[in-house]
């Protein structure tokens, strides 16, 4: 049984369909990479997944549940997290408060109203932890707002690795990184392979090709192949739908 | 300088010991009303701060504050009133026991804005403040028609303030020590409650609800636990109020009182400790002298219409002190730079 199963799932936005037919399984273990030109729904699958978008009809089984019926607030506790395309963090609060407020959310209800919480120095060296494990350790006191672009990436995901998924949803992890961040991610991404299923979305092919272990390609809302990253560099359909006729970069 | 909010807390408690002496100083300069005025400025500045804790720690535009503190005031001023007719309540004799009558206004604002939170926090931006707003009109609409109370023209504490062990608050110095003191632990209590785990919870979700729900916080129930705990400070504030006026009337809960509310929490600077208090302190002098000021150096028409210059000074510190009074006092402290960065 896949992990994650998608089925014929439909979503529109007045007349555009956005999600057409959408089919897709995710095997345990796995990093499964989502490629599309843009406006392929890329973005709206990912949504639709994290609860902020409901499908008009379709089927969505996670871990042997049905997900649709999981409230939105409720699915990172499923184990099913997202990271976000456009960069959304606590602004005011330093990359370890980030962190910490995450793992607390991880402990159960926060209705504790009187301990302080920044002195619960075990939350904050785990909390650390994870600050290291994306390499921004040295930056844990600064408040989000104030780091570079870069780094307000690699703090989104410690963020969403903080939530341990089973799970996790990548929206263009890497954009707007710089090439050396970039490869950091890619060393990251590389890491967690295996202990962590992963669902991909990127627009660095280079990347995509070395890390997936299968490619789904989506147009215009709906599957159109999936399979190996050498078996969707030689499908035609996808060289002619989506790569509008230029072949595929080899991965190095 | 770069203050912190630890700095800002001792400065608080530190002034707050120092205003314990106000009295006698207001003796000294044989002014005695002033106590009289400073109590009604306390009792103001913890609704104030009952307000900011939820627009500057949850980012909830509430336009509806006065309502709790209304309420607060009705519960106070009603069981007064049954004692001195001697009759029941729905069965239960009224009290003009302090320790009574005060925390049960609290509960009575709390359950009241149970009821309403659970209703208005289902929508956000605009419609919030609009929901708010509707709602505490109903309330003051059901005051003005309550005519066993007084209707329209409320009702007088016949037999005086209420009584506390120990404490003589038919007294103006010991009403004010109490306002202040109520002040003094609501300031603390919020304070604890920023920094813990519920805290961090709403400080999140002024600056980025989407990504609370993302980590698995549903905001909802820490929202409503928000606006109860505000709604019972509220209560207090009113209960406080009925006593310093031994008087209570729908006015309490117009919507006009829920705009002063806003100005002095804007006026102050949303999200600061000072803030509220400033803010409160400020509007109600302002409000007190301005009219006095104009009468003394003759303009005899803008102490009448002393609003026609309240209104643009206020405009004016708003426009042009960013972050309120907080920030002039507390010069450079950007935002919150740091002061909530866990």
């Amino acid at each position: 049984m896949a992990l994650l199963q998608i089925e014929q799932l439909h979503k529109t936005f007045g007349a555009v369909a956005a999600t057409d037919n959408l089919s897709l399984q995710i095997k345990h273990g796995e990093l499964h990479a989502l490629i599309g030109p843009n406006g392929a729904g890329k973005t709206t699958l990912i949504s639709l997944l994290s609860g902020s978008l409901q499908p008009d009809s379709g089927l969505i089984q996670f871990d042997g549940r049905n997900l649709l019926q999981v409230p939105e607030a409720i699915r990172p506790r499923l184990g099913l997290v997202r990271s976000f395309q456009i960069t959304s963090v606590f602004p005011e609060f330093s990359a370890l408060g980030n962190v910490t407020l995450v793992l607390q959310s991880q402990q159960g209800h926060s209705f504790r109203f009187w301990k302080v919480a920044r002195n619960d120095f075990e939350l904050r060296s785990k909390a650390k932890e994870y600050l290291k494990q994306v390499g921004l350790d040295q930056e844990s006191e600064i408040p989000a707002y104030a780091l570079a672009h870069g780094q307000q990436r690699q703090l989104e995901l410690a963020m969403a690795l903080a939530l341990e998924p089973k799970l996790l949803l990548l929206d263009e992890p890497m954009a707007g990184m710089g090439p050396e961040e970039s490869l950091k991610v890619v060393e990251l991404l590389q890491q967690l392979k295996g202990k962590i299923t992963m669902l991909l979305i990127e627009h660095d092919m280079d990347a995509v090709f070395s890390v997936a272990d299968r490619v789904s390609v989506l147009v215009y809302g709906h599957v159109i192949a999936t399979g190996t990253p050498s078996e969707i560099r030689e499908n035609t359909e996808v060289c002619s739908a989506y790569l509008g006729e230029h072949e595929i970069p080899v991965a190095n | 300088m770069m203050v912190s909010e630890n700095f800002e807390a001792r400065l608080i408690l530190g002034v707050g010991i120092l205003l314990i002496g106000f009295p006698w100083f207001a003796d000294w300069l044989d002014e005695p009303y002033l106590v009289s005025t400073a109590s009604r400025i306390w009792i103001y500045a913890l609704a104030a701060m009952s307000l900011n804790l939820l627009v500057g720690f949850a980012g909830l535009v509430s336009f509806g504050h006065s309502a709790y503190v209304g309420v607060g005031a009705y519960v106070v001023g009603i069981l007064a009133w049954h004692q001195y007719e001697e009759t029941n309540f729905w069965g239960l004799p009224g009290t003009l026991e302090g320790f009574i009558s005060i925390p049960f206004a609290m509960i009575v604002s709390g359950i009241v804005a149970l009821g309403i939170g659970a209703l208005c926090l289902r929508t956000r931006g605009i419609y919030f403040i609009m929901i708010t707003l509707a709602f505490a009109q109903m309330l003051f609409y059901f005051f003005v028609s309550l005519e066993k109370y007084g209707g329209d023209d409320g009702l007088m504490m016949m037999d005086g303030r209420n009584k506390i062990p120990g404490l003589d608050l038919g007294e103006d110095r010991q009403m004010y020590w109490l306002s202040l003191v109520a002040l003094g632990l609501a300031t603390w209590f919020l304070r604890r409650l920023s920094m813990s785990r519920f805290g961090m919870v709403l400080h999140a979700l002024r600056q980025n609800e989407t990504r609370l729900k993302a980590i698995g916080v549903p905001p909802y129930p820490y929202m409503l636990v928000a606006f109860v705990i505000a709604g019972a400070l509220a209560g207090l504030s009113g209960a406080l109020l009925t006593n310093h006026m031994e008087f209570v009337s729908p006015d309490f809960l117009h919507w006009t009182r829920s705009g002063d509310l806003l100005i002095m929490v804007i006026l102050g600077g949303i999200g600061t400790w000072t803030g509220p208090i400033l803010g409160a302190i400020v509007f109600l002098l302002l409000e007190e002298f301005l009219p006095l000021l104009f009468q003394e150096i003759g303009l005899y028409l803008f102490s009448e219409h002393w609003r026609l210059v309240f209104g643009p000074l206020l405009i004016g510190i708003v426009l042009f002190a960013k972050g309120g009074l907080h920030a002039l006092v507390f010069k450079q402290m950007k935002g919150v730079d740091g002061a909530f960065a866990n």
